[in-house]
């Protein structure tokens, strides 16, 4: 059975869902195997190879990433932050087949004990449909004020 | 103000006063003495590499500009006008033709700071204004050297020469940019910038600190092994065993790799072997930089597996990723840290790659080895405003009576790295104080 428009929509939602939920066992199933996360550093960057990201992590990284939020001595993570996405309704860019590209905008808000920050994102999703489902074949998201100095961004806009 | 027998009494040798991390006046007088008198790092040439392109930055609580003259030299220029102190250039980086123009009044100024025009200049005729300082243009810093594409400026204009103030050290600067088979380095993309709410010192210090690694960063790199254990060992490594796994070296690996100072609070880790020695081979790389240097020139290059080598009073180099870090002070408990990558020019994409996933992977605000680190800062400065107790310990591996002056080698896991930089920071924060 195809893919509804509607059904890729709440993909999109759901996965912000799990993110802000803490649950990221589920969110690490949605990838495909060959699959990155791509944060720019800078504003219109076209190539995650040879000039540096803020991220550019295979599927390995982000299995550590996920385990390491829940891991013993993650001393950045005691006490753990949490993290708010507010997503716009993203807009469907391409539907062909099994691919699907969406651009979505994002208010992030990340915290942990008395401090609090805002991103303003667009995330734009490469995803494939593989036996019925949808998966996340890649991602990619651009802060708005890519180039300014963060503190710790320890969770995943 | 403080004396200063005052500053040099804050540190003892196996002690350090934690006034040196939190108190506004030393601060204050770090950024008016340590850093006009000692040399410090402003850009790469690359940055500018056309006449009239300029770079932003900050040396000490300084603004300068970097910038290309007509004559192809490199330029160090405080950002001010002379008129009523405008930033004549706010982006962090442009080209600016063949002269900088005040946004405000339209002063001019040829691109090594000398006044070219002021509009209506009949008006400051029978005025005096040629006897001011105001009318010789935007001042220059007191000294500037370009080495080998490393631009190292000193705001005091008299001082310790360049040679004087590196000595050897600067063998570490050698080794990065032998490393390009054209004996050039270029610099890749924009840094990394990273905020960190402590004192600019304790990332300095931490570039040299051996016994932190495979305790702060068990969470990421533990979790990395522990990951591809259970997958079966796969091969070739992920990316993340050979780039964060080595964090967890065992003591007695970083007790063998050796740390070397040099005078001046300059020194590095990583003399003997480091956790940048096992990275695989890149293909064709080896014979690129053979056809330049020879074989056993190029393996004798190679073979230098320097860790972190800190230039005294803060950036940080590793010539095998081909990084620089800059800790810009921006207040007592206020650091911004800039992380700059370069490629080797003649050398493969391949190794640039890694450098850049390098830099993403250990010094983004995004890294997990990065958070960790800017954790245990942050709550040493908040720790350190406890009444409990004032003093910082240091002396690791401090045998007896030391002599800066003399370059050493030793245990890995000596924290007389530490040491050698707060002898020069009392050396460099007094010469200009007076004796009292």
């Amino acid at each position: 059975m195809a893919i509804s428009r509607e059904e890729v929509i709440d993909f999109i939602y759901d996965e912000a869902r799990m993110l802000d939920e803490g649950r990221f066992s589920e969110w690490l199933s949605l990838w495909l195997e060959d699959g990155h996360y791509w944060m720019p550093l800078d504003y219109k960057q076209t190539d995650p190879h040879l000039v540096t990201s803020l991220l550019y992590e295979d599927i390995f990284m982000l299995r550590l990433r996920v385990e390491r939020l829940n891991g013993a001595r993650t001393f950045s993570q005691k006490p753990k932050s949490r993290c708010h996405h507010v997503i716009q309704r993203p807009f469907i860019d391409e539907m062909e087949g099994d691919r699907i590209v969406t651009n979505t905008s994002m208010h992030y808000v990340e915290t942990r004990l008395d401090e609090q920050f805002l991103l303003a994102l667009t995330a734009t999703h490469e995803l494939k449909v593989v036996d019925g489902a949808i998966r996340i074949a890649n991602k990619r998201v651009d802060i708005l004020n890519c180039d300014a100095a963060f503190g710790n961004i320890q969770l995943l806009p | 103000m403080r004396t200063a027998s005052q500053i040099a009494a804050l540190f003892t040798g196996p002690q350090v006063h934690r006034d040196v991390y939190t108190c506004p006046e030393i601060y204050k007088l770090e950024m008016q003495h340590l850093f006009a008198n000692t040399w410090v790092f402003v850009g790469h040439e690359s940055q500018t590499p056309k006449k009239g392109d300029y770079f932003t930055t900050q040396i000490g609580d300084q603004p300068v500009i970097q910038v290309r003259h007509s004559d192809d030299e490199i330029y160090v220029l405080y950002n001010r006008c002379p008129h009523k102190g405008t930033k004549i250039a706010i982006d962090r980086e442009g080209n600016t033709g063949k002269f900088f123009r005040c946004p405000y009044h339209a002063w001019s100024f040829k691109t090594n700071g000398c006044l070219l025009a002021i509009p209506l200049k009949k008006g400051y005729e029978n005025t005096g204004f040629e006897e001011t300082e105001n009318a010789k243009g935007m001042t220059p810093v007191g000294a500037v050297r370009n080495y080998r594409g490393f631009v190292f400026a000193r705001l005091a204009a008299e001082g310790i020469g360049f040679e004087d103030y590196f000595g050897d050290s600067i063998s570490s600067i050698d080794n990065m940019v032998d490393r390009s088979p054209e004996g050039r380095l270029e610099i890749a993309g924009p840094p990394l910038r990273y905020m960190h709410k402590c004192n600019w010192k304790m990332l300095v210090e931490n570039q040299t600190d051996t016994c932190h690694p495979m305790v702060a960063h068990e969470s990421s790199a533990g979790t990395a092994v522990n990951i591809w254990k259970e997958m079966g060992n796969p091969e070739p490594r992920p990316p993340a065993m050979e780039i964060i796994a080595p964090f967890m070296s065992p003591y007695e690996f970083f007790e063998n790799m050796g740390i070397r100072t040099w005078p001046n609070g300059h020194g590095h880790t990583g003399v003997h072997h480091s956790i940048h020695s096992d990275y695989s081979a890149i293909p064709g790389y080896f014979e690129a930089l053979s056809a330049t240097h020879g074989k056993d020139r190029a393996k004798e290059i190679l073979d230098e597996n320097r860790h972190n080598t800190v230039y005294f009073p803060n950036i940080m180099i590793k010539g095998p990723i081909q990084q620089l870090r800059n800790f810009i002070p921006l207040g007592p408990d206020k650091t911004l840290v800039e992380s700059y990558i370069y490629r080797l020019v003649g050398a493969p994409d391949e190794l640039l790659a890694r450098t850049a996933m390098y830099n993403r992977m250990i010094n983004a605000p995004t890294s997990m080895v990065g958070h960790d680190d800017l954790e245990m800062y942050e709550r040493a400065q908040e720790g350190l405003m406890s009444n409990g107790m004032e003093w910082v310990n240091i002396q690791r591996l401090k045998t007896g009576d030391e002599d800066f002056t003399e370059e050493a080698v030793e245990n890995g896991t000596t924290e007389r790295q530490m040491r050698n930089q707060f002898d020069a920071w009392v050396k460099f924060m007094t010469a200009t104080m007076e004796k009292a």
